[in-house]
This record gives C-alpha cells, sequence and structure tokens, in this order.
C-alpha cells in the first residue's frame, strides 16, 4: 500500500506560481542501521522523484539516505496551462510509484 | 558510497582555519569567510567539490531555513531558498544539500528550470547530531552559492526498547 | 483505595512535588501543548502530515470486502465520516460479551473475526493502525468521554492503580512524571501530562505511526519495568484510566509527537 499524498491547487491564472506538496510512503532505510542481530539493514530509499507538467519535466530530486522516512517535498511551479501534473518516484529494490493530478489554468 | 575520511595526520594550522572558520560560521564573532566549504570536514568538503569543482563558492543568494533546535534528528523541517529572477536567461539550474555528521553527506540534489517560479524546496532530513548543514545553488551563469546553519539535535529522552 | 488515602500516597511516594493527582481540566495540556512549533506545524496540516497516509489506507480498507462474510466495514457501518464520528472518543468501552473493556484495535479485531469472519489483523500492523487511524479521525476535535459505566470501575481502578504504583528497576510510577513532574525536562524533551488524545499517532522517534500501547511499552522500557503483551489486560485497564484522565479533551487522532 504504497501510497502518496499529493497537494495541488485545483486552479489557477496563468503565470501564477503555485505550490506542489507531495508525501510518501516509504520507510527509507538508511543502510547505516543494524538489525537485532548486528547485522546491517541493507539500504532501502526512494533515490529519485520527477515531477511532470504535461509531460514536460520541471523538477527532479535526488534523494540520499539522509531524507526522513515517508519523503516529504515541496516545491513550486508556474501555472501556464490547464492539464496533469505527474509524479514519480523510483528507488532501491525496485521501488516505483506513480501519481497525477489534474489541474485548470484560466 | 564511500566515505572519504578526514585524514589521521591534520595538520595544526588546518585545524585551526576549520575551527575558526567553525565558529564564524556558528556567529561566533569572527568574521564570515567567502568560502565555506573549507570549513567543514573532509567528507562534506569532497562532496561540495564534486558538484563545484574549481569554481569559486560565494556566500549569499541562498537562504536556509531549519529551526536552531531540534526535537527529534529523525524528522527535520528543512526549506532551501534562492533569490533568482527565475527566468530563462537568469535561473537556478540546481540546489544541493549537504551535513558534516551524517554518515555520509549528501542529503538531496534538486535541479530546477524556469518553469519553477520561484527556486524553493521544502523536506524533511535526518541529522544523526548537533552539526553543520550547507546548501549551495547553482546558477544558470555558472556561479555558486552558499549558505550554512548549525542546527542543534537533542536526544528523545523516551527511546524504543527492541 | 479511597481519594484521600490515594492522594496521601502519591504525596509520600513522590516525595519532591505534592501536586494534586487528578489534574484539573483546565490545567489539562495535551503533548502537542509541549511541542516545538515546528512539529505542531506538522501535525496542523493535513497535507505535511505524515499519519494522513495511514488515513488514507484505512479509508480504503473501509470499503474492502474481507473474509469468508465477504463484507466490508461499509457494508455494516455505511459512511464512516458519519456513523463513526466521536466513537474513538468513547473507547476503551465495555464489550458485554466479554465482560471486560475493550480497546478501538481489539473491538475493530471483534468485528473482522465476527462478522466478517477474517482473520484478526497483527497488533501493529499497516492495517489495524490504518483502521484505528481512520475511524479516530472522525472524532477528531470532539472532547473524550467514557461512560461512567459501573461495571467499568474495576478496571478503571486497576488502571489507576497502574499508574500510580511504582513498578521496574527504577521504582518509578507513571504518576511521578505525569501527574508530578510535566513540564519539567527529561533529558532535553519536556515532560508531557501523558494524556493520549491523538492515537494512533506518528511518532518522530519510530518514524512510523504507532498505538497507545506501543508507546506504553516504551515508557515501560524507560523505567526498566517489565512491558506486557500486546493486548495484554493491563495495557486495556492502563489505556482506560488514560482516556478517563484525559476526559473533556479533545481528540487530536492522527496526531504527531517527537
Amino acid at each position: 500500500m504504497a501510497r502518496a499524498l499529493i497537494n495541488v491547487p485545483p486552479k489557477a491564472k496563468r503565470g501564477e506560481v503555485i505550490e506542489i506538496k507531495t508525501l510518501i510512503s516509504h520507510t527509507m532505510e538508511t543502510g547505516f542501521r543494524p538489525d537485532n542481530t548486528g547485522k546491517p539493514i541493507p539500504r532501502d530509499i526512494i533515490t529519485d522523484f520527477v515531477c511532470k507538467y504535461n509531460g514536460q519535466e520541471i523538477f527532479r530530486a535526488e534523494l540520499f539516505p539522509a531524507i526522513a522516512a515517508n519523503p516529504f517535498l515541496t516545491f513550486f511551479t508556474v501555472a501556464t496551462e490547464s492539464g496533469t501534473l505527474s509524479f514519480e518516484w523510483t528507488g532501491d529494490s525496485g521501488f516505483s510509484a506513480t501519481e497525477s493530478v489534474n489541474i485548470s489554468v484560466e | 558510497m564511500t566515505r572519504q575520511d578526514e585524514p589521521l595526520s591534520r595538520t595544526r594550522r588546518r585545524f585551526l582555519l576549520e575551527a575558526g572558520a567553525i565558529a564564524g560560521a556558528a556567529g561566533i564573532g569572527l568574521p564570515r569567510g567567502s568560502e565555506p566549504a573549507a570549513a567543514t570536514p573532509a567528507s562534506m568538503r569532497a562532496a561540495i567539490r564534486k558538484i563545484v569543482g574549481e569554481a569559486p563558492l560565494n556566500r549569499g543568494k541562498i537562504k536556509i531555513d531549519v529551526p536552531a533546535l531540534i526535537e527529534n534528528g529523525n524528522a527535520v523541517p528543512f526549506t532551501v531558498s534562492c533569490e533568482s529572477p527565475m527566468t530563462e536567461s537568469d535561473h537556478v539550474k540546481a540546489i544541493h544539500v549537504f551535513t558534516e555528521k551524517n554518515p555520509q553527506p549528501n542529503v538531496i540534489s534538486v535541479q530546477l528550470g524556469p518553469r519553477a517560479g520561484r527556486a524553493s524546496v521544502s523536506t524533511r532530513i535526518r541529522l544523526a547530531d548537533t552539526q553543520k548543514v550547507v546548501a549551495v545553488a547553482q546558477m544558470s551563469d555558472g556561479s555558486f552559492w552558499s549558505d550554512d546553519v548549525e542546527v542543534v539535535v537533542t536526544l528523545a529522552a523516551c527511546l524504543e526498547g527492541t | 483505595m479511597t481519594r484521600a488515602a490515594f492522594l496521601l500516597l502519591t504525596v509520600v511516594s513522590a516525595g519532591v512535588a505534592a501536586s494534586a493527582a487528578d489534574i484539573p481540566l483546565g490545567e489539562r495540556k495535551s503533548g502537542y501543548d509541549f511541542m516545538a512549533p515546528e512539529t505542531r506545524a506538522m501535525q496542523d496540516d493535513d497535507t505535511a502530515n505524515p499519519a494522513m497516509l495511514w488515513v488514507l489506507d484505512g479509508e480504503t480498507l473501509w470499503q474492502r470486502r474481507e473474509g469468508s462474510a465477504g463484507k466490508s466495514c461499509a457494508d455494516c457501518h455505511g459512511d464512516a465520516r458519519t456513523s463513526m464520528k466521536g466513537v474513538a472518543a468513547r473507547y476503551p468501552a465495555f464489550n458485554a460479551a466479554r465482560a471486560r473493556p475493550v480497546d478501538l484495535g481489539e473491538r475493530i479485531n471483534i468485528c473482522r473475526t465476527e462478522q466478517q469472519r477474517a482473520t484478526p489483523l497483527a497488533f501493529e500492523s499497516k492495517e489495524l493502525l490504518a483502521l484505528a487511524a481512520y475511524i479516530g479521525q472522525q472524532s477528531r476535535g470532539m472532547p473524550i468521554e467514557i461512560a461512567d459505566d459501573a461495571r467499568m470501575r474495576p478496571f478503571l481502578q486497576a488502571g489507576q492503580d497502574m499508574f500510580t504504583g511504582r513498578q521496574g528497576q527504577l521504582n518509578l510510577s507513571c504518576a511521578q512524571c505525569h501527574d508530578d513532574n510535566w513540564g519539567q525536562k527529561l533529558a532535553g524533551a519536556a515532560i508531557p501530562q501523558g494524556h493520549p488524545t491523538g492515537y494512533p499517532l506518528y511518532r518522530l522517534e519510530w518514524q512510523t505511526l504507532g498505538s497507545l500501547q506501543r508507546r506504553l511499552r516504551n515508557c515501560l522500557f524507560g523505567m526498566r519495568a517489565v512491558s506486557y503483551p500486546y493486548g495484554a489486560p493491563d495495557y486495556i485497564n492502563l489505556e482506560l484510566y488514560l482516556m478517563w484522565r484525559a476526559r473533556g479533551m479533545r481528540v487530536e487522532t492522527p496526531a504527531v509527537r517527537p
């Protein structure tokens, strides 16, 4: 049940700078913690995040183990046209999650 | 994920230089230098140099917003913002965040462009200990700008038993 | 134990501060009030509160048909936003068939085994926490109201005895911290009054959502006392006492704590 919570204003004026908030369920296991037997727990993190606006990349982040569990990331974009904002998270052990939201620009 | 540790035989001069720069950054009264990267332990310095190369690292334009005293280092609210018109010809291309005492120096690297409208990113970071956090912005003209803050992390009193 | 004897015992045993055992409503403070502004902000904003990820899962699980009966929570209870309003504020509640109080997690599992004919969800499992968070959220802002039920009194008393009795290698009671020394510091952290207003909650220390029982186990570990297995009646009694002690305070589920 990897889930993401996206917050984007549903409507915006053309040219307006809007804030995009993203939250995704992930343990972000650092790879530096030992388990009960003293062996290190293998690293399992989200390594990459990409946001596209109508297919065009507008924001990209590379994440390291120092990002807190259940990564929260907020950033801005200029509302240019109505359409879809898509979000993609990828990481260790083949982790992949996608979400998309619509925005109406007047 | 190789970690370059500080050489064991660090010279006294180098130590004094670094200590002075750390004191300056922490606001102890020494003037702030123009090269904060030189004020940090070697692994973080190396990570920053990997991004910046030989270009000068200027102080200013970019600003870290983080609480000075942290209740729990597992999730520290962190915002980094950079002054920029964010136009095609003058914008922030990337922002990189580093720490000096976490197991590895990199925290996050983001790539932006004029379509961002505003060069500001918020997230939550892990801080293993009281330490310095550095942010570096790369501008479209090729210049680099940095800010650093000292964050005090207190330990939770009630820990899990297992 | 009479109240006078109880007070006397508290005064004698605490030795340091001799505050009244029962904190008056006007002086009751949620753990929220002791948090740093940025941690409060995390709880206040549903788009930033990581516990909302569990609430979303709970909303999905509410609709999912489970067990050999092939029923979902919604098939019996309808829209949780109306049917579950105020429910979490009344738990632990007396269960007549078992002749004892049950907490919300156990109540969910009773529904699973008896109505849905499904296997019970494991303690601290993502599913159980998600359902408890979703149900709990429907009471957000409502006052905690434990029924004054004669059948509950022995359990309430047992919970109070556990709260005020010294235990563990450090010979401490819950009351010594949370009645007598709240507001002071334990290492770098403020000692809260210990009101369970926001469970299940997202604890930064855990980096995940957890139940009140998990939190109580942390306390017992800190006191170097024996912790009971999940679901033990001792926890239910203590949960009952703590919710009664927090009566009138507002439910914050899903809360965030350091």
